[in-house]
């Protein structure tokens, strides 16, 4: 179809796929079945699978995993045990969920929580480390600087 | 040498909806949120797949970096949408075009193809508008 102003190529296309995705991003922690993601999107397995890798790099599946890590690491960051999280986002075992956390994060969920902890203290401890000097002086927030404070 | 640009600020009305919109919305990373002093926030956020470029998302609050009055001019600019704060670059336009449509982004200008690529244009929640490419 040739492009104008206002309509775009495949418009129908692009609809069922991001409303697969969007199904997932908000359906993550439920048993998902992708076959029924497929078919709700009226289009072969095939080609569904094929048009959804060429649009966000991955599989269905492959981009399930990574949400509920993605939700995994936003969780750990408020706190929340590892176990806790690891059921919360959809995964049926702990063991299953630290192989995969670490594959895409490089850390195992604990180690991520440890991680995430010390960088929540010192942000609360010495805020202005994390703000380049030009932006503090110019919002005045150097003029108590908690880095003195803490040396 | 300059190398590359590591941190650029967007000011914004408000910075709760502003997290809203770039984390919820255009599912951008949050580097740094800082509480600093008096209220202040320092809330930076990065494009998924450039975590080395923090966006600062400055509030417009007259103190140290404006008076009250220019705070007030700086603020009714934004709404009027006068500030274009840059392009952002997708792999699939057509497809980040419909996900904003529908997680409710104004667009002012549906995909169209340019010379350099495909190109369309939305507002932020402030009122900040920014191109949006997919390029050839």
């Amino acid at each position: 179809m040739r492009q104008t102003n206002n309509t775009y190529p495949k418009v129908y296309l692009y609809r069922r796929i991001v409303q697969a995705k969007l199904f997932i991003d908000t359906n993550y922690a439920d048993n998902i079945n992708l076959d029924d993601i497929a078919d709700e999107s009226y289009f072969s397995k095939f080609h569904f699978l094929r048009q959804f890798k060429r649009i966000y790099g991955k599989t269905p599946h492959q981009y399930l995993i990574n949400v509920r890590v993605e939700i995994a690491m936003q969780l750990l960051r408020t706190d929340i045990p590892v176990t806790d999280v690891c059921f919360s986002v959809g995964f049926e075992s702990l063991s299953s969920f630290s192989g995969l956390f670490k594959r895409i994060v490089g850390l195992t969920p604990s180690a991520y929580l440890t991680q995430q902890q010390q960088i929540k203290k010192q942000i609360l401890q010495t805020p202005l480390k994390f703000v380049p000097s030009c932006f503090a002086d110019k919002n005045g927030w150097t003029q108590k600087s908690n880095f003195e404070e803490v040396m | 040498m300059i190398t590359k640009m590591n941190h650029v600020s967007i000011y914004v009305l408000n910075q709760d909806s502003a997290y809203e919109f770039y984390v919820n919305k255009l599912g951008f990373k949050v580097h740094t949120d800082a509480p600093m002093e008096e209220g202040d926030r320092w809330l930076t956020v990065c494009p998924p797949e450039q975590p080395d470029l923090e966006i600062s998302l400055m509030a417009i609050t007259s103190g140290m970096m404006f008076t009250k009055e220019t705070a007030e001019q700086m603020r009714d600019l934004v709404k009027k949408g006068t500030f274009g704060f840059g392009v952002f670059e997708c792999k699939d336009i057509f497809a980040t075009y419909e996900e904003l449509k529908q997680k409710g982004v104004e667009f002012t200008k549906a995909p169209k193809e340019e010379f350099y690529g495909v190109e369309a244009l939305f507002k932020d929640d402030s009122g900040n508008w920014f191109s949006l490419g997919q390029k050839k």
